[in-house]
């Protein structure tokens, strides 16, 4: 007996689904066996884990809150990696999305609320774009590899954020009483500058959804009729499966890199704006930081196969793990478990594609059989 | 003339069967070559020649089937296992490390003897290897680097390599699509004398005159099914063609498009200049033009500037000097989007990544030039019906508009992109090896849409390896050399073998 993986003859459609659902089903298997060999009751652990991110008070609700920024990350991601483009910059454009709209709610914060949140909207997605289009016109003009660009300019853009806050009296930082000099922090942005969020449903474990999660559910609507409807995203489609077949086609391929790099920081920025109308309501260089928003986006976009839909679900199941992970932390609950499992998620996703492609044969004896005895008398 | 019945083939396939997703490119087939013969293995493309090769050389497991070398049967389950076992492949494009010398390369890969001592001996090594190329015919410097070396010099290395480590079995893969009608002249003689040496060496090829002239025993390949051996001797180059086929083969061949002297000229190209992809000059002045109605063909070896040349006129490569005019309006230098609006239309000689984007649908590969109509929205429907006009007027078979293009075989695809350039009703068509890896049926097919265009007044220019389809097609010949055009013909006087000597750099007729 062997086991031969071969190549499939076709892929049928269901695949499509099976594959991930099945992949996800593993991985919920291999971290039972985790906590199983570190003397933890799996079913327990699961239960309140459900418990923590669906179903208990405010369970709901704290899931949105998690979810939102993973979802305009994943949509960042995404929308460039569509085109073969791989942006992996989402968290340094998250960053100066939520530079630029901090400034805006503060700089305009005589504005009624709503002009002000739309423009601190419209300065995130600037912001985003325009850290965007640095490792973009790198790409595009001189042909630099736009993976490592935009990644190490994360790190500029987390040392330009702390920089605004704590080593310098920046626009942005709280001075106006003798704590915030000694506890650095960022200037609270006017009431008008509060993103609202509406509560659904009032009862039980209730459910209030913000601002931001709702815009990120129109970008997702957005991106998909601008890649599935458009002449933009037909050139985005071509450019994506062959480069050479889009310049045949006269496809100008050098601003399409510019203008989906753009896109794709103008979303993570939008992300940075709901950042500091949503939540924090102040520039937060810690808070933004701690999460690892963009790099958690390269792995919802991943796993959603880049379909916009799937990566605002996706950010809800991941969301939803991480909220209950802040929420269950203590000692009876293991700490790492929910990084655990993320990566298993994310291991099982990624390794279970090749059932898509492949799959695996338990065949009798290993190498083809001659169907004539071997040993044929030569008469 | 059969073996001698106690004597074993050297090489036995039985039965040997290789799926591929959605085909299956050998299906039960059976192959035998003796020792000390040439036997050619003939075939369409996609017939399962290359398939069938790649099973024989380890780079494929058969799904089914046996393998047996000399009476023994064989397992190979790497490429290792086929060289050790005597089995050497010339690929169609070869596996030479460009920086490498002659000698270093033969080398490379072998674990015996010379090759395994931690230092190399070079001298050695190339005093072998001049040997062997004495031997055999085939003259090559064993201390000069491969990217010195022209093609066909390239192909006596790989032979060499083979030989070097005392193969037993050469399979050579279309080698002669590399080389002037001379040159393969000399390679059958050295493929010659190498069986007289007691190898077995296994031609593969579509070309018929080549394959009763070099080969003893000739079995063809269809559909991945081998349907006949025989002795060349008893073959007509008509006959193999109708088992290469399937049916029998209508002969004729039509009248070419006769040009009065009041048609202008579309195209025009003056001193062209442009440099390759390692920033050699590829083009050195070429000038030339297209009449409407013309068909301009322009023959050469392979990696003479043709690819270039292509990619200038349609705007894919900006040219260092020159212009390009079409109906006297000049062309701005290196963009492909002014080139198709001045109506350039282009068969590429990559046909599957440049002409078409592979893994999207046929409607979106139709609409590829097309798709920028008015507003910023894609008009699908429009699209969608376009693509089914496509594939009913130019007989696309077996897809839909939304089939991968992918999916479709050579033929089928490259009807997919004339039909798409010919809908944009352009002035100029720039066809680069139309027809390269095509099947006969497909290939008559193509030529035939080529002259119907050229009839209705579009000027071709028609760059090919395929002297056959020149001779065929073309109103005018020119000879591309090292970048310089190296002689006008006419196709009515001209011969294969002033063809040939151009081509290979001889005098200027």
């Amino acid at each position: 007996m062997s086991v031969r993986i071969e190549r499939r003859l076709e892929q049928p459609r269901w695949l499509g689904v099976a594959v991930p659902t099945g992949s996800i089903v593993l991985a919920l298997l291999l971290t039972g066996a985790v906590l199983l060999l570190t003397g933890h009751d799996p079913v327990h652990a699961y239960h309140r884990l459900f418990n923590a991110a669906f179903v208990g008070k405010d369970a709901l609700t704290q899931t949105i809150v998690s979810a939102t920024p993973l979802a305009f990350t994943g949509l960042a991601a995404a929308a460039a990696f569509r085109m073969q483009l791989f942006n992996i910059g989402a968290e340094g454009q998250l960053y100066f999305g939520a530079i630029f709209a901090a400034a805006a709610g503060l700089y305009l914060h005589s504005w009624p609320s709503a002009l002000l949140i739309a423009a601190m909207v419209v300065a995130g997605a600037f912001g985003g774009a325009a850290w965007a289009a640095i490792p973009g016109v790198l790409r595009a003009f001189c042909r630099t590899n736009e993976i490592i660009t935009s990644l190490m300019l994360n790190y500029v853009a987390a040392l330009i954020l702390n920089y605004l806050i704590f080593d310098s009296l920046s626009y942005w930082r709280d001075t106006s009483t003798p704590e915030a000099k000694v506890f650095p922090q960022g200037k609270l942005l006017p009431d008008a500058a509060n993103w609202p969020s509406w509560g659904i449903v009032h009862s039980g474990p209730g459910l209030v959804i913000p601002l931001g999660f709702g815009v990120a559910v129109l970008v997702a609507v957005g991106l998909w009729a601008l890649y599935s409807r458009t002449r933009f995203g037909f050139e985005v489609q071509v450019l994506g499966d062959s480069w050479r077949a889009a310049r045949y086609a006269g496809i100008r391929t050098r601003r399409k890199i510019l203008a989906v790099m753009c896109l794709s920081g103008a979303i993570a920025g939008i992300g940075g704006a709901s950042q500091d109308g949503d939540f924090r309501h102040l520039l937060d260089p810690r808070g933004l930081q701690q999460a690892g928003y963009g790099y958690a986006g390269i792995v919802i976009a991943a796993l959603a196969r880049y379909n916009p839909f799937a990566v605002v679900l996706i950010s809800l199941l991941l969301g939803g793990l991480q909220n209950a992970g802040y929420a269950l932390q203590g000692a009876d609950f293991p700490s790492g478990l929910v990084g655990v499992m993320e990566g298993l998620i994310l291991f099982c996703a990624l390794g279970c594609e090749l059932l898509r492609r492949y799959r695996v044969r338990v065949v009798r004896r290993a190498g083809p059989e001659p169907s004539v005895p071997a040993t044929e008398p030569t008469s | 003339m059969s073996e001698p019945a106690s004597t074993p083939p050297a090489v036995r396939l039985r039965g040997i069967t290789k799926r591929f997703p959605g085909v299956v490119a050998n299906d039960a087939v059976d192959f035998e070559a003796a020792a000390g013969e040439v036997h050619a293995l003939l075939g369409e493309n996609g017939a399962g020649k290359t398939t069938l090769s790649n099973v024989m050389t380890g780079l494929y497991r058969p799904d089914e089937g046996s393998i047996e070398l000399f009476g023994r049967p064989v397992e190979f389950r790497s490429p290792r296992d086929a060289l050790d076992a005597g089995i050497s492949m010339v690929h169609q494009h070869f596996r030479l490390v460009g920086a490498f010398t002659v000698a270093e390369n033969v080398v490379l890969g072998d674990h015996r003897g010379e090759a395994r001592t931690f230092r190399l001996h070079p001298r050695r090594i190339e005093r072998r290897v001049a040997e062997l190329g004495e031997q055999f015919g085939l003259a090559v410097d064993p201390g000069a680097k491969i990217w010195q070396l022209s093609l066909g010099e390239q192909q006596r290395v790989e032979i060499l390599k083979a030989l070097y480590r005392e193969s037993r079995v050469l399979i050579l893969d279309e080698p002669t699509a590399v080389l002037t009608p001379q040159e393969a002249e000399k390679l059958f003689v050295t493929l010659r004398s190498m069986a007289d040496d007691g190898r077995t060496i296994v031609f593969i090829s579509h070309k018929l005159n080549e394959v009763k002239a070099v080969a003893r025993r000739v079995t063809v390949l269809r559909g991945g099914r081998s349907v006949a051996t025989a002795p060349t001797a008893d073959a007509t180059p008509q006959s193999l063609a109708e088992l290469m086929v399937g049916r029998e083969l209508a002969s004729t061949r039509p009248e070419r498009v006769e040009l009065t002297a009041e048609d202008e000229t579309v195209l025009e190209v003056e001193d062209l200049w442009a440099d390759g992809d390692r920033g050699e000059k590829a083009l050195r002045g070429v000038s030339l033009h297209v009449r409407a109605g013309e068909i301009l063909a322009v023959a050469g070896v392979a990696g003479n500037g043709q690819r270039e040349l292509a990619e200038a006129i349609t705007g894919l490569r900006p040219p260092t000097r020159g212009r390009i005019s079409v109906r006297g309006k000049r062309l701005p230098a290196g963009d492909p989007r002014r080139a198709i609006r001045a109506g350039i239309a282009h068969v590429p000689e990559d046909r599957l990544g440049t002409g078409v984007a592979p893994s999207l649908t046929i409607a979106s590969n139709t609409a590829l030039k097309s798709y920028r109509t008015q507003g910023p929205f894609l008009r699908r429907r429009l699209i969608r019906r376009r693509a089914d006009e496509l594939i009913r007027d130019f007989d696309v078979r077996g897809a839909t508009h939304a089939t991968p293009a992918r999916q479709l075989s050579g033929g089928n695809l490259q009807k997919v992109v004339l039909g798409r350039e010919f809908s944009a009703q352009p002035s100029v068509l720039v066809a680069a090896s139309p027809t390269r890896g095509l099947d006969v049926a497909a290939i008559a097919t193509v030529h035939g849409h080529l002259r119907d265009a050229a009839a209705d007044g579009m000027a071709i220019l028609l760059i090919s390896e395929d002297l056959d389809e020149i001779l065929a097609l073309a109103n005018r010949i020119v000879v591309l050399y090292e970048g310089e055009l190296a002689g006008e013909l006419d196709p009515h006087g001209a011969t294969v073998n002033e063809i040939g000597l151009l081509m290979a750099g001889g005098a200027r007729v």
